[in-house]
């Protein structure tokens, strides 16, 4: 278990593994909480184009990913702003187009083959090299800093977008920062969960937490450190098993959910006998309806409609 | 069609004059045009609700009630026509601060649980900005709770809540932050009665204290002896805008869709069915 800390590629890979499991959720619970859960499967699919477009050119297709991905967000916001009836078929136009430039740019670059082009799919723990790890930390402190530092305004934005207008909330500003924090994170995670799988990491821990919560804090606190644990472990069992990091990542996480969903059920039961008797109400439901007292027999007490 | 519409003297001229005699309107739409999704909905609204006035906005459904609404606080843009918020034109106004906004309660709940406490907080996002939230910001969420009676739910899920329960809590978020202007719509659909009842109350409180209040009603029901000036709409025309109707005339809207058991109301009342 130690010896995997002496090499410095383990080193990087779990120093990005912690920063993805707390960006991914940070920024997930909003899209979750708008019920737009998917978006960051859209933007993984966008980024691609911009790791096509850095083999491409031979540039860092890291920033290039960040390049696109952002632009491509912007667009998103944009659909997604004006509510057009057809936004969701911009949107696959987008998404599908992403996808198959990026795969198109990989082929005609000279320098890369396939197993490079797979390790931005599913991720890899052998990847993140020194520089990607700066990258990595800088972006991921920006968005640390946005999701954390203004989550009393992206909550009112994401809960109910009109009274945050009334507020006085920039919240064209506010949704645009939202979607490019989104992208940013996609990218900060495609090298050690891939592009494909990004998403789960921003909406599995998220859901899995709620499962306990009753209180968006708390959600999001939760989330993030189930986001922490599964993709230390992820990694962790990767380098263990040989496995590659982003499906160890993202199964683990699954699992996770289904452990959390089974013992809610119980666990709020409890919590509901715990409460004060009085909120239980009247043992048996009488009620006397209008008509009967009206009527000759007052002793007929109706227990419910159906006797 | 207005030559047989009943005029009132003037605006504001209500059982209760409170109107502070220099301060401008708190809203003041005139001659408002919108439309929503290229169909017309305002055809030339004018609205006047003076510091301190209840102004309830009726109408059958369709007559452009709560397009009228969101066009006051800026969801619904105007064509044409003008709109000035406490003397200030809709361009340049900033002082959200001063309004508070209780929208029509929809049934769609967040993909997130939150609590009764984080909803409300979010009305007083225009007192701390970007500054953390304080201890007097907390007081006035806990203040706000205990004027609609759910201070002992503050900890509780929202999306466990009641219909007249989450009313509640959104009037409670308006409230939060002590505006001068409420703008409400339809606050009493699908509420049960003792929460009708704590609304109302609740409502009493803050006219007492000199909000205006302007208010979306299907009908008047248990606010009536509070308000000052109804407005009604017809097809986004303003129809009538006077005292109150006696509630035994509500039946006389325009174009009310009632199905009750006493079709001979309309016999008997001064219709406004024209």
């Amino acid at each position: 278990m130690t010896e995997m800390l002496s090499y410095d590629f383990m080193q990087r890979a779990l120093i990005a593994a912690v920063l993805v499991g707390i960006t991914a959720p940070a920024v997930g619970i909003y899209l979750v909480q708008r019920r737009q859960a998917l978006m960051g499967d859209g933007m993984g699919h966008v980024a691609l184009t911009g790791v096509g477009l850095g083999f491409f050119f031979q540039t860092s297709p890291v920033w290039m990913a960040v390049l696109v991905c952002v632009l491509g967000a912007v667009v998103m916001e944009l659909v997604r702003s004006r509510g057009n009836q057809r936004g969701d078929i911009a949107l696959a136009m987008l998404f599908y187009g992403g996808m198959a430039c990026g795969k198109m740019l990989v082929s005609m670059s000279a320098q890369a083959g396939n197993g490079s082009l797979e390790s931005y799919l599913w991720g890899s723990i052998l990847t993140v090299a020194p520089s990607d790890l700066l990258t990595i930390t800088v972006l991921a402190a920006v968005v640390i800093a946005v999701t954390i530092g203004l989550r009393r305004q992206l909550f009112a934005i994401c809960q109910d977008e009109e009274f945050a207008k009334v507020t006085g909330l920039p919240v064209r500003f506010l949704n645009l920062l939202l979607a490019v924090m989104a992208a940013v994170t996609v990218t900060v995670a495609m090298r050690v969960v891939g592009l494909l799988l990004v998403s789960a990491l921003m909406v599995v821990p998220v859901v899995a937490a709620q499962q306990l919560t009753r209180s968006f804090a708390m959600t999001q606190a939760a989330s993030i450190g189930l986001g922490i644990t599964v993709a230390v472990a992820g990694v962790t069992g990767s380098y263990q098993a040989d496995l590659p990091s982003g499906p160890t990542i993202v199964l683990l996480a699954i699992v996770v959910f289904a452990v959390l969903s089974a013992i809610a059920a119980p666990l709020a039961r409890r919590r509901h006998r715990h409460r004060p008797a009085v909120d239980h109400g009247p043992e048996v439901c009488e009620v006397r309806l209008p008509d009967q007292q009206r009527g000759a027999d007052d002793s007929v007490t109706s227990r419910g409609l159906a006797q | 069609m207005s030559s047989v519409i009943p005029k009132a003297p003037a605006v504001g001229g209500a059982r209760h004059p409170r109107e502070a005699g220099a301060a401008p309107a708190a809203v003041c739409l005139c001659d408002a045009v919108a439309s929503l999704g290229g169909r017309p909905v305002l055809r030339g609204v004018d609205l006047k609700v003076q510091p301190g006035e209840v102004v309830a906005l009726l109408g059958a459904n369709g007559s452009g009630k709560s397009t009228t609404v969101k066009s006051v606080i800026g969801a619904v843009p105007l064509e044409r026509g003008g709109l000035e918020l406490f003397g200030t034109p809709f361009a340049r106004f900033r002082a959200w601060h001063r309004i508070g906004y209780v929208p029509q309660r929809t049934t769609a709940a967040s993909g997130v649980p939150a609590t009764v406490r984080e909803v409300v907080s979010t009305g007083r996002l225009p007192q701390h900005g970007l500054f953390p939230f304080r201890r007097k910001d907390r007081a006035a969420v806990d203040r706000a709770l205990t004027q609609v009676g759910m201070l002992d739910r503050a900890e509780d899920g929202v999306a466990g809540l009641s219909g007249g329960q989450h009313q509640r809590v959104l009037i409670a978020r308006a409230l939060v932050g002590a505006p001068e202007l409420l703008i409400m719509d339809e606050p009493m659909a699908g509420v049960d009665v003792a929460s009708q009842q704590v609304l109302a109350d609740t409502l009493r409180d803050e006219v007492g204290r000199g909000t205006a209040v302007l208010l979306v009603l299907h009908e008047l029901g248990p606010l009536e002896p509070l308000i000052d000036r109804t407005v009604v709409l017809r097809d986004g025309c303003v129809a009538y805008d006077g005292p109150p109707i006696p509630s035994t005339g509500q039946y006389a809207l325009p174009g009310h869709d009632h199905v009750h058991p006493h079709g001979d109301d309309h016999l008997t009342t001064p219709g406004l069915l024209s």
